[in-house]
């Protein structure tokens, strides 16, 4: 006869190891994308698929913990940050998963081409991407120390400065997207005119995996502004 | 008259002793884990420790501060004089009332509905006293003060806590060095807690063992209490082995170890508070009757609870926390994963604090939902990832269910026993 006791009952399961988790196996997903570059450049397609199916593998999984996540906040809960915005936070890591998967996903379909001037270009790329992501993980790891500290004093500093560097790493993957861009350009016209179409649109995405790391980020710096 | 309350004086007596006994039982039982659950729950005692510490100082607590309340359900809620010269009223209906709250606090908690252990005595003798006896036999003025102590209790408790809080994130969380801040500050917490517990105990509780102390007296013995452990903290602190890995996953953890320390007199406040707030719960009523059957109809209005029976209360609560209440700390504990020890130490000690005082005025509340108050002051200050607001639903649902059920039975076991009796 066990009372179910209203102690226990008010300690609802905090989001914030859930958020976490979910933004490690998507950090996972876009950390495979540099190898994954560089087998399509290597030209070595068997490869390439081995990581797409990886890739997907994680983009499954972290499906799941956003399910699970979004399944156990419940509506009535005394939390340190908005519901809403824990939400927020999910979709936008839910993104860099969903993109990363996509990339792989289409440029294994059509067995897309590196040319050879642009390769190691476009690899420190999505290198950099990578950065941005790696970057907003590590500010989202600091939200258990965030909830301890009762958002205040050093500790809202710390992950300031973590986030102001998330936003250097974003500039710099623009400015060199604009350099891979112009290194495209000068050499278009000799390879066959689709898949620089093609290459194109990928540039553009893995730019998105930059803006959504960074918008990772500025989701939770509205937390710290409360 | 006399007649019955002589002729059956062995038969009351022992009546009212095995049903308080049965409700300290269930107090040690179940309402204990729901005291110390925050201790266990943020790992700064182990279940052994915390049924150890429980068994001391809920007895502590029982005897040496719980006449106070143990009076108000004695005589506070019932006017006795009302009575006149059919005193085993009285009788019938205290005994009535620890059987409809036993009762009912059993099968709540088979059905898991959230229900108080305090709100069902209450309510069970209101009800006797407003349908046995008479409306007018019920001092309305009490139970109003009872009433809206049940919600203030929390709010105090969370008020405090909330401060509590904010105290040690200014102090020592958001220091450049929360470590050396905790080793500073943390004494001095402790020599708070061992104060206000003392003092309080002191000042209200010891006149009900026969001890009756000027004030400066209990003020210096108080900070001499506040001291010793004080030192007995520190030298605890010294001991605590720090792990400077610990601290690279989670930056706090070498700090919430100084906290763990505080924790451990936390709990032997909430301890001692639960024990002299809720043993009443099971002797007032056991109070009552021995005092009538003792002086034999004559209802002694000036008399003080004899220490015997609030020892058979203590001892109560402790058989029941041994045979049964070791596993509900457990299930409890482990149920509570969120919460570190500085947070379980403002939630625990604004609650403690509150109780303390209730008994000290003799106001019977419940530590259950003094301490769901004080949890979610520190969730105010910003301190705990996630808490379920529903605890507050429950908290308004156990008061709208356990009066009426708690006054319906003893209504009904009043006119048994009246039966039977008479």
């Amino acid at each position: 006869m066990v009372r179910r006791s209203s102690i226990t009952n008010m300690f609802a399961g905090s989001p914030i190891h859930p958020l976490q988790q979910h933004m490690e196996k998507c950090c996972e997903c876009i950390g495979h994308l540099p190898a994954f570059f560089r087998a399509v450049a290597d030209k070595d397609y068997e490869k390439a698929e081995e990581i797409q199916g990886i890739i997907s593998n994680l983009e499954v999984e972290a499906d799941d913990l956003k399910h699970d996540l979004r399944m156990n906040l419940p509506n009535s809960l005394f939390m340190p940050m908005p519901r809403e915005q824990i939400l927020d936070i999910v979709r936008q890591q839910d993104k860099i998963a969903n993109t990363s998967k996509d990339i792989a996903g289409i440029m294994t379909g059509r067995k897309a081409v590196l040319p050879e001037p642009i390769a190691e270009l476009f690899i420190a790329f999505v290198n950099r991407a990578n950065d941005a992501a790696t970057q907003a993980k590590t500010a989202i790891n600091e939200l258990d120390e965030l909830v301890e500290t009762g958002f205040r004093g050093g500790q809202i500093t710390k992950v300031s400065d973590m986030i102001s560097e998330l936003d250097d790493i974003e500039h710099d993957t623009d400015k060199i997207e604009r350099q891979l861009r112009h290194a495209l350009f000068t050499i278009e016209n000799d390879y066959p005119p689709l898949n620089m179409m093609f290459l194109y649109r990928v540039i553009d995405w893995v730019g998105k995996l930059a803006d959504i790391s960074q918008r990772v980020g500025s989701r939770l710096q509205l937390l710290l502004a409360r | 008259m006399e007649s019955i309350l002589v002729a059956n004086a062995g038969i009351f007596i022992a009546l009212a002793a095995l049903f308080g006994l049965f409700m300290a039982w269930g107090i040690g039982a179940n309402d204990v884990a729901n005291a110390m659950g925050t201790s266990v729950g943020s790992k700064a005692l182990s279940f052994k420790q915390a049924v150890i510490i429980a068994a001391i100082f809920e007895l502590a607590g029982a005897v040496l501060a719980g006449g106070e309340v143990t009076k108000t359900i004695r005589k506070g809620i019932i006017d006795i004089s009302s009575l006149g010269d059919t005193p085993e009223l009285l009788i019938y209906g205290m005994l009535a009332s620890l059987l409809a709250a036993g009762i009912w606090l059993l099968v709540a908690t088979r059905q898991g509905w959230p229900v108080s252990t305090t709100h069902s005595i209450v309510g069970a003798i209101v009800g006797f006293g407003a349908v046995g006896i008479s409306v007018d036999a019920v001092h309305w003025g009490k139970v109003g003060t009872i009433a809206a102590s049940w919600v203030t209790s929390p709010v105090l408790a969370g008020a405090i806590a909330f401060f509590l809080f904010r105290s040690i994130q200014k102090l020592i969380i958001n220091t450049e060095n929360p470590v050396e801040s905790a080793r500073k500050y943390v004494p001095f917490y402790i020599f708070v807690v061992g104060f206000i517990i003392a003092m309080v105990t002191m000042v209200k509780g010891l006149k009900h063992v026969g001890i009756k102390l000027p004030l400066d007296q209990s003020t210096l013995i108080a900070a001499a209490v506040g001291i010793i452990v004080m030192i007995i903290g520190t030298i605890l602190i010294k001991r605590i082995k720090y792990d400077p890995d610990a601290d690279r996953d989670f930056h706090f953890a070498n700090m919430e170890k100084i906290f763990g320390v505080l924790m451990i007199f936390t709990a032997i406040a909430i301890a001692f508070a639960h024990g002299s707030n809720d043993v009443a719960n099971a002797i007032g009523p056991v109070a009552a009757v021995v005092s009538i059957v003792q002086s034999a109809g004559e209802i002694a209005a000036s008399s003080a609870t004899p220490i015997w029976i609030l020892i058979i209360g203590g001892g109560g609560i402790v058989f029941g926390l041994v045979t049964y209440g070791h596993k509900v700390i457990a299930t409890v504990g482990t149920g509570i994963t969120e919460l570190t020890p500085s947070r379980g130490f403002a939630a625990t000690l604004g609650a403690a604090v509150t109780i303390v005082f209730a008994s000290g005025t003799g106001l019977p509340i419940s530590t259950t939902h003094t301490l769901v108050g004080g949890v979610l002051g520190v969730g105010l200050a910003r301190g705990i990832g996630a808490l379920n607001g529903n605890v507050i639903k429950t908290i308004f649902m156990s008061w709208i269910v356990t009066l009426p059920a708690g006054a319906g039975l003893s209504i009904l076991f009043f006119f048994v026993l009246k039966g039977i009796f008479s």
